[in-house]
């Protein structure tokens, strides 16, 4: 077992260094010269120079590659075009709305498509098997900024019982302020007690992780649906019944247990895939979060953000695969135990 | 003693609906236990001995199986009628059953202890302490080696005669009035088939149980049954009681299937096969199904089909001659 | 030799069955045949787009300013955007410019993978480690973003986001070709190819080539309403198509601005990519289901 994550370990520190060199390469093929970015507009030639030197541009590739790594050790991953803050510390201002939002959605797509793909394997081949399995790829399918806007037309513009973005009511905000401890405003507002708050972080919160979960909600009810449609032609299920034991809890409990499995890594794959998704699902409703940042910075070609992004995501990315994988070998018996 | 029919299973008919036509798995099936006999059920792979036994339970899986006609007679009740409730009742605490693989059967992800707990808990109305103390008397019971350690492993932990052992120790547990064993020694090492069987018959004395015993192999039916039951193709071909059958068998296919046993100490050139295959299901077959393959077929055979006649006290046959 | 030449003419012909059997298993399913019936719709609308078009210059990006904004109506049946384009025909003569670059990215991405899979594969040794560690590598990273880094990189146009997709692909057909040619390095027809003297790139190209291109074909076929999807999310971002080409993302993203009283202008061009996305995975749900051998044998003797 511990081998087995040992060698994960080092199979992610050379994924990381190929990231790194790949993020590299990208940031140095771009068409415009970052040291006449980062001066801004109509730069003097020999203002662009002194930055050259500053930014070490004038080095060969290989040691640019060897700061570029030394900075990213130590934290820094440039300053944003735009602002002149460190890259780094936008990231982690804008993190805990995301996290906010992708952990709402996250539970919602779990919530939804675990029963889901059990109801259709279930009851395979009716009528509600094939509407569910329309529902699942449907999801996987609907472009997310088109459905977030459908969402703000029909429940804002029509029906007007959700906001159109934001992550609170700014007049609530103002009369009972959100006391800001772990960055998380539903929690923040339920700890200090601030119903106010918490309704209208709540109701903001809803269409939004709705629109992020769609896509995990398709994938999981598929993954689950083929995985417990295995299990319930296992021999073990017929013996379950050969004793008596209820559908219902053939169904989610003896079957379930064993198709939880590929699901919780399907879940896991979607988090960190969440995090694209970030971008469309922010910037249409106003969220304050990385999506919105990074999609500024692409409107405004903010390369350093972008790249910083880029690297911060990917390692995200990565790290959660890796921690799905041991979680998974944790999970199963027959690794644990070896 | 009085001989009480236990169970009965009067004209059972069980089709799989597939893509390739319907397959008759049991075609007009009967037989009966009485209580505290070891029936042998034997026939090769395919013949349906399995599937009947599943009939009994109603565990036949739904698309694409179905149970078409025919009763099951079982403390005075047709088990065919009874809502599913009611048969979730009679399973594993009347009629228990214990099956061929016995690591597939176990569910790989709950250890012995929870799965034989949940059983005991289920019918026995016990609490978790005292399912735990009779799973662990059960094991001991089937000779399973430290048995307080093995109910907190899993499945793929244990041998496959443990297992087996712990799966006879669910249905032991249980204290049902049949079990049905679907031959529970196949998958396993031939020493330990031995062992196995050995228990099984040590159980059955010790307990009482009547067993239905399901099996391809004829030393086994030798070793355990009082009666037998030949199947073929879905239908019984021949019953007796264990010593008629193997001194003087009647069916064709019986006799064929003794003379493919090879004898100990003899060295034969080839092993005798029963020439030709078994009918596929699908096929609709008018007259006698073995009739192609049996060597004194008349041409009477392949048009009419025998039915069962009782040629001597106990002993049914079905062929014209 | 001969021999070896009729035994592949002879997996053709096997295939071919096959593949008829096949059709008829995708069929059966009423969803898959949904998903059929739209993409037949997609590929005719794209094929005939100018002619469909009721304004088709309009629909190319000639603006018509007396027009804007009008909801739709007999003469506009999607309405008209901001600038007073038929909505319609934009989205017809999109469906021709999404489609082509979707076949092209396809295409870059078999151009790439698959060779690099056939000499992972064949070749094994220090070159297989090499390729499938770089694949892996790009694998690691979430394709979208990996594109969109791209994209900002090189700068905006369409070039660059057919390439920018393609990159994240092509190690997935790395590795399906890659297993094939493993599998199929052992077979009997290569054996003797070997035994007659023919050289590993003869054997490499006339005879594991073909027997690997039918499930990267599936495989393309069913990756296609992802691909859709990501140029339309780069198109909405502005990292795709550059206006006044009509692009399905591009649309949706132009009629942000006046989604709230206008809604027709992004309404229906999302629409579009959601049913052209859809249509794909439908097809593609329907035939993974029938290539897959557990499920077409449902029926277990006991």
């Amino acid at each position: 077992m511990l081998r087995y994550i040992i060698k994960r370990l080092i199979w992610l520190a050379f994924v990381l260094l190929g990231l790194c060199a790949i993020t590299f390469t990208l940031s140095r093929i771009i068409p415009s010269d970052p040291a006449a970015s980062y001066l801004g507009p109509r730069p003097r030639p020999e203002q662009v120079e002194k930055v050259r030197v500053q930014l070490g541009l004038d080095k060969p590739l290989y040691v640019q590659f060897a700061y570029y790594m030394r900075n990213l050790v130590h934290g820094d991953l440039g300053e944003s075009l735009r602002t002149h803050r460190p890259v780094l510390q936008g990231i982690w201002e804008h993190l805990p709305a995301s996290l906010d939002l992708m952990i709402t959605a996250i539970f919602i797509a779990l919530s939804v498509g675990i029963p889901l793909g059990v109801l259709s394997a279930k009851k395979e081949n009716t009528t509600l098997d094939h509407l569910t399995r329309l529902f699942s790829v449907a999801n996987v399918s609907v472009p997310s900024f088109w459905l977030a806007m459908i969402f703000q037309i029909v429940f804002f513009r029509w029906l007007g019982i959700f906001p159109i973005g934001g992550r609170i009511d700014t007049v609530v905000n103002l009369v009972s302020p959100i006391k800001q401890i772990t960055g998380f405003y539903a929690l923040d507002a339920l700890i200090t007690g601030n119903w106010a708050a918490l309704k209208s972080t709540l109701s903001h919160l809803i269409l939004p992780s709705i629109t992020l979960a769609a896509y995990s909600t398709g994938l999981i009810a598929r993954m689950t649906r083929s995985t417990m449609l295995e299990v319930l032609r296992e021999d073990y299920i017929t013996t379950a019944r050969a004793y008596g034991i209820s559908e219902r809890e053939i169904l989610f409990v003896q079957a379930l247990r064993n198709a939880l499995g590929p699901t919780l890594t399907t879940a896991g794959l979607c988090f960190a895939f969440m995090l694209t998704g970030t971008f469309f699902v922010e910037l249409i409703f106003f969220w304050p979060g990385l999506g919105t940042y990074t999609v500024n910075a692409i409107f405004l070609n903010d390369y350093p953000v972008i790249m910083g992004i880029t690297i911060i995501m990917a390692v995200f990315y990565v790290v959660v695969n890796l921690a799905v994988d041991i979680l998974l070998a944790v999970a199963n018996p027959r690794i644990r135990l070896g | 003693m009085a001989a009480v029919t236990v169970l009965s299973i009067r004209d059972l008919k069980t089709y799989f609906y597939t893509q390739e036509g319907v397959s008759r798995a049991v075609d007009g099936v009967s037989y009966h236990v009485i209580r505290g006999e070891t029936l042998g059920v034997v026939g090769e792979s395919g013949c349906g001995k399995s599937v009947t036994a599943l009939s009994i339970l109603r565990l036949i899986p739904s698309p694409p199986g179905k149970i078409v006609s025919g009763e099951i007679i079982f403390e005075g009740h047709n088990l065919m009628d009874l809502p599913l409730d009611k048969m979730r009742e009679i399973r594993g605490n009347k009629i228990s059953m214990i099956f061929q693989e016995p690591l597939t059967s176990l569910n790989p992800v709950f250890t012995i202890g929870s799965q034989l707990s949940k059983v005991f808990i289920l019918h026995q109305n016990l609490t978790k302490k005292e399912a735990k103390k009779k799973a662990i008397e059960m094991l001991s019971a089937c000779e399973m080696p430290s048995p307080e350690r093995i109910m907190k492993e899993y499945p793929y932990q244990l041998s496959g005669g443990m297992r087996q052992r712990a799966m006879i120790a669910m249905a032991l547990g249980c204290n049902s009035k049949v079990l049905i064993a679907d031959e529970p020694t196949t998958a396993l090492d031939v020493t330990i088939q031995a062992q196995i069987l050995d228990l099984t018959l040590q159980l059955r004395k010790e307990f009482g149980m009547t067993m239905i015993l399901i099996t391809h192999n004829l030393g086994i039916v030798a070793k355990a049954a009082d009666r037998v039951v030949v199947m073929y193709a879905g239908e019984k071909v021949e019953e007796a009681d264990v010593f008629s059958l193997f001194e003087k068998p009647r069916h064709p296919y019986t006799i064929a299937l003794m003379k493919s046993i090879p004898i100990l100490g003899r060295s034969e050139k080839f092993l005798k096969e029963v020439k030709g295959v078994v009918p596929a299901p699908y096929l609709e077959i008018s007259g006698c199904k073995f009739a192609d393959r049996c060597p004194e077929a008349m041409r009477r055979c392949h048009r009419e089909k025998p039915q069962l006649r009782e040629v001597e006290k106990g002993h049914l046959v079905a062929c014209f001659r | 030799m001969v021999m070896e030449i009729q035994k592949t003419k002879h997996n053709w012909l096997n295939k071919g069955r096959e593949y008829w059997r096949g059709m008829n298993l995708i069929l059966k399913n009423p969803l898959t045949t949904f998903g059929l019936g739209i993409i037949i719709i997609l590929v005719a609308t794209a094929l005939l787009a100018p002619y469909l078009a009721p304004y088709p210059e309009q629909g190319r990006g000639m603006s018509n300013l007396k027009e804007r904004l009008v909801p739709p109506g007999f003469r506009h049946p999607f309405g008209t955007d901001n600038l007073g384009r038929d909505i319609l025909s934009r989205i017809i003569i999109g469906a021709r410019t999404s489609l082509k670059a979707a076949i092209a990215v396809v295409l870059i991405v078999i151009a790439i993978g698959v060779p690099l899979g056939l000499i992972a594969g064949y070749f094994g040794g220090k070159v297989d480690e090499i390729i499938m560690r770089f694949a892996d590598m790009i694998l690691a990273f979430p394709s979208l973003l990996l594109a969109i880094a791209i994209v900002a990189s090189l700068g905006p146009n369409l070039l660059n986001a057919l390439i920018a997709i393609s990159i994240p692909w092509w190690p997935w057909y790395t590795r399906l070709v890659r297993s094939q040619v493993i599998s199929l390095k052992e077979m009997q027809f290569v054996e003797s190819a070997r035994a007659i003297g023919a050289s590993r790139l003869r054997i490499m190209f006339r005879h594991i080539l073909p027997n690997c291109l039918s499930p990267v074909i599936v495989q393309a076929t069913l990756d296609m309403g992802y691909i859709i999807l990501s140029l339309a999310s780069l198109g909405f971002l502005g990292l795709g198509t550059q206006p006044p080409a009509a692009d399905w993302g591009v649309m949706v993203s132009d009629g942000r601005e006046f989604f709230l009283k206008q809604w027709w202008i992004s309404t229906f061009s999302g629409v579009a990519i959601f049913l052209t996305v859809l249509a794909f995975n439908l097809l593609g749900d329907g035939v993974r289901e029938a290539l897959d051998p557990k499920i077409r044998w449902r029926f277990q003797r006991k």
